[in-house]
Order: C-alpha cells, then sequence, then structure tokens
C-alpha cells in the first residue's frame, strides 16, 4: 500500500480563526476513511484542503505525493470533490452533465455511458433537467460524473444526505467498488451507523483537531 | 484524471454556455426585447430624426453595454447555482480555456444582438449606409464584442463568489468599458457618415478598439485562473 494522503501537524486559517488546528493523519491507497465529528469539526475543510482549494498555514500536507504547499494547483485534476453542493449545471440534463464533465477529461462515450449506468441513471433520468431531479437524482449524477472523471481520491462531503435507503445502498456498492479498484475514499458523514459499516476506519474531530 | 487542453476546455465550456442559453432563451426572451425597448424608449424621448440619426451609433452601444450585464450574469449564474464553477476549479480544468469559452459564448450572443439592435437603428433611427461604411461597421461590431465579452466574463469571474453581484458588475464594468463605448460609437458614426464624418475617420477608432480587446484577451487569458481563486 502507498500513501495518499499524509498531514502531519497541518494548522490553516480562515482569517484568523484555525479551520484546521494540527491536524495530524494519514490514508492509504483503496482505503475508505470515514472522517466524523460534529458541526465545526473541521470535516469539510479537511476535505478542501485535500482537494487542495484550502492552502496549508502550517505543517507537512502530502496528497497523491504532491506538497500542498507548492503544487497545490496538480492536485485536483487527481482528486475529485463531492461537497454540499453537486457542482452540476441545473439547466442541462443529466446526460449532458456526464458529457461535458467526461468531455473535459477526454473520457469516450462508452465510458460516460458506463459511468451512468453504474449509477442507475436510467434513460428517463438520462434526459431530465438536473433543476428537476430530487436531492438523491442529483446525487448520483454529480457520482456519475466523478466515476468518469476517474478520480483517484474520493472526497465525499455527506454522500449520503438526500438518499434513500435504496440509494445510499447503492452509492456504498459504488464506493466498495470504486475503493476495490484502486479508488481511495475518504467521507465526512454523519450517517455514522451506515458510515461506520462502510468505512474501514474512522477519524474523529473536533475543533479542528482529530480527537482519540 | 486525465486533462484536456485549453481549445478542448474552451469548446466544451462554449458548447454548455450556449445549450444552457438556447434552452433557457434568456438572451432572445429577456435581454433582447430590453434593448430593442431602451432603442424605441430614445426615439421617444429624443423625437427628432437628426437628433437620433446623429446619435444612433451611441445609442446602440449604450444599449448593447446594459445588455452585456444581463448577458455575463446569465452565464455565471449557471455555473454558480450548484457550485459548479468550484467544481471547474477544485478540479484542475484549464481556466484559460475555462475563460475562453465563456467569451466566445458571450460574444455570440452579443453580436446576434448587435445585428437586431443595429437593425432597430436602421428602421426606427432612418440611418443609411455605404458599402464602405459597411465593413467598417463589421469590424467594429466584432471587435467591440471582444472588448466587451472579455471584460464581462473576467470581471463576472471576479465577483463570481461575491454578494451584491447584480449590482457590483455595471459598478465595476462601466469605467472599465467606457473606452469601448467611446471608440465603437466613433467608429459606428463614421460608418454611417453622420455630421460630415467619412469611413475613413473611423479605423483610428477600430485601432483602439482592436488594443482594448487584445489587452483583456491577454489579460483575462493570464489572471482568469486567480481571479476565480480569489
Amino acid at each position: 500500500m502507498s500513501t495518499v494522503i499524509e498531514l502531519r501537524d497541518v494548522v490553516a486559517l480562515y482569517g484568523s480563526h484555525p479551520a484546521l488546528a494540527g491536524v495530524t493523519v494519514s490514508v492509504e491507497r483503496g482505503e475508505i476513511v470515514l472522517v466524523r465529528g460534529p458541526n465545526g469539526a473541521g470535516k469539510s475543510s479537511l476535505l478542501r484542503l485535500c482537494a487542495g482549494l484550502v492552502v496549508p498555514n502550517r505543517g507537512v500536507a502530502n496528497v497523491l505525493g504532491h506538497d500542498l504547499a507548492v503544487e497545490r494547483e496538480l492536485v485536483g485534476k487527481r482528486v475529485g470533490l463531492l461537497g454540499q453542493r453537486n457542482g452540476l449545471f441545473l439547466d442541462l440534463t443529466a446526460e449532458e452533465n456526464v458529457r461535458f464533465w467526461g468531455g473535459l477529461c477526454g473520457a469516450d462515450s462508452v465510458e460516460m455511458d458506463q459511468a451512468m449506468r453504474r449509477m442507475g441513471i436510467t434513460a428517463t433520468l438520462r434526459a431530465r433537467r438536473v433543476g428537476a431531479m430530487s436531492t438523491g437524482q442529483r446525487k448520483r449524477v454529480a457520482l456519475a460524473c466523478l466515476v468518469t472523471r476517474r478520480a483517484e481520491l474520493w472526497l465525499l462531503d455527506e454522500p449520503h444526505s438526500g438518499l434513500d435507503t435504496a440509494g445510499r445502498d447503492e452509492l456504498d456498492d459504488v464506493l466498495r467498488t470504486a475503493a476495490g479498484s484502486g479508488a481511495t475514499i475518504v467521507l465526512a458523514s454523519h450517517e455514522s451507523e451506515r458510515a461506520d459499516r462502510l468505512a474501514a476506519r474512522v477519524v474523529s474531530m473536533s475543533g479542528g483537531q482529530v480527537v482519540p | 484524471m486525465r486533462s484536456s487542453g485549453t481549445g478542448a476546455v474552451a469548446r466544451c465550456v462554449a458548447g454548455k454556455d450556449l445549450r444552457i442559453e438556447w434552452r433557457g432563451r434568456v438572451v432572445v426572451n429577456q435581454v433582447l426585447p430590453f434593448a430593442a425597448l431602451v432603442m424605441v424608449a430614445f426615439a421617444f424621448a429624443l423625437d427628432n430624426d437628426a437628433v437620433l440619426q446623429r446619435t444612433a451609433g451611441g445609442l446602440v452601444w449604450l444599449a448593447t453595454m446594459f445588455s452585456t450585464f444581463l448577458v455575463v450574469q446569465r452565464s455565471y449564474a449557471a455555473d454558480i447555482d450548484d457550485g459548479a464553477l468550484e467544481s471547474l476549479r477544485a478540479a484542475g480544468v484549464d481556466m484559460q480555456g475555462v475563460f475562453l469559452g465563456k467569451s466566445i459564448a458571450v460574444m455570440a450572443e452579443l453580436l446576434i444582438l448587435e445585428i437586431v439592435l443595429l437593425f432597430v437603428a436602421f428602421v426606427l433611427y432612418d440611418v443609411e449606409i455605404s458599402v464602405g461604411g459597411l465593413g467598417l461597421l463589421v469590424i467594429t461590431m466584432l471587435l467591440a464584442t471582444l472588448g466587451l465579452g472579455f471584460v464581462g466574463v473576467l470581471y463576472g469571474g471576479l465577483i463570481a463568489g461575491a454578494g451584491y453581484r447584480e449590482t457590483l458588475l455595471p459598478l465595476l464594468v462601466l469605467p472599465v468599458v467606457a473606452p469601448v463605448l467611446l471608440a465603437a460609437t466613433r467608429a459606428t458614426e463614421s460608418a454611417v457618415g453622420v455630421a460630415g464624418v467619412t469611413a475613413a475617420d473611423g479605423w483610428p477608432w477600430v485601432g483602439v478598439l482592436l488594443v482594448f480587446a487584445g489587452v483583456f484577451g491577454l489579460g483575462g487569458l493570464l489572471s482568469f485562473g486567480s481571479v476565480v481563486e480569489e
């Protein structure tokens, strides 16, 4: 196994407020890791830091072999971040969204079709405008875009929210399959029981720090 | 993730923006009628053929400039609603390609708008144009559109994450595009030959438009990534 995320005593400030206050954590390739904690614990900041969107002010932060202090922009191409918003275009259909994101990274039509099938996006759903979809359906489209991009590290913020039970089961299957094929998955979730079953390891956070 | 070059990203983004516009028809159903109404309102307000013919060029470009704000805001609204712009940035997508793609889409919409506005001016204000003037007018339209498009997309990206962006955009962009308004108006007046000026008098203004478009095109390409990040 190789280390995908290695953070040592990382501090990240939002103004003068420390969103991350000395975080040390490492994640190996193919692992599914759950980041757990109350609101404001620093879970989303940790994911955004790993995606290269937050600058570390102190400490050592390596993601996929890139030092975030100097190569932050190189990380984004290899990471898929699904935050609290889905990053979709609401006026486009599900299929147009997947083809847009696939087109940006040179995916072919077969790969895009496979990604949509894998996420349970039916022919009817493909032609539906994303703005007219339920939260769960939008999440599926966003995940299909992530699959199309072939991200090596998936950073998912509350991925189960808005999904019904069947959708959550499907999502868990997708995440296990992705991890089985080499993707590393870090998810922040309040769905502790479900996420506990899915994750190989749990990292608890509070006040911007990792706690035992 | 595999990554695409600037040209491929620009094609994807321009195609996406134009598809969104085609689906929503905001330019056709809202911006065009707004701009045409501005032209009609001027006709009623001035109510003098000689004055209208003298000011037609300025009115067309004034209406185009106001419409640019609406087109640019619409272009970014689709990217901001569900955090797509941030996702593009997070995914390490070539931001030069995003800048070019968004500019191409905005410019295509503005060109259609300008053609309609000029048609309205010719019909409503009884403006006439010579063959020599037509060439000058076409080049003026193209260069002014480049300038307005580049500035609009660059500043639209700058305030994409800000509150009150609907009112911020005109405040920031109006002073910057003043040279476009001036140069395009003078060149258009030369093209239609009002107040004794000829088409030849318009070409120095075309030079101004060319320099403006070049500066903001290059500046936008170089700075758009960091502008959006801020």
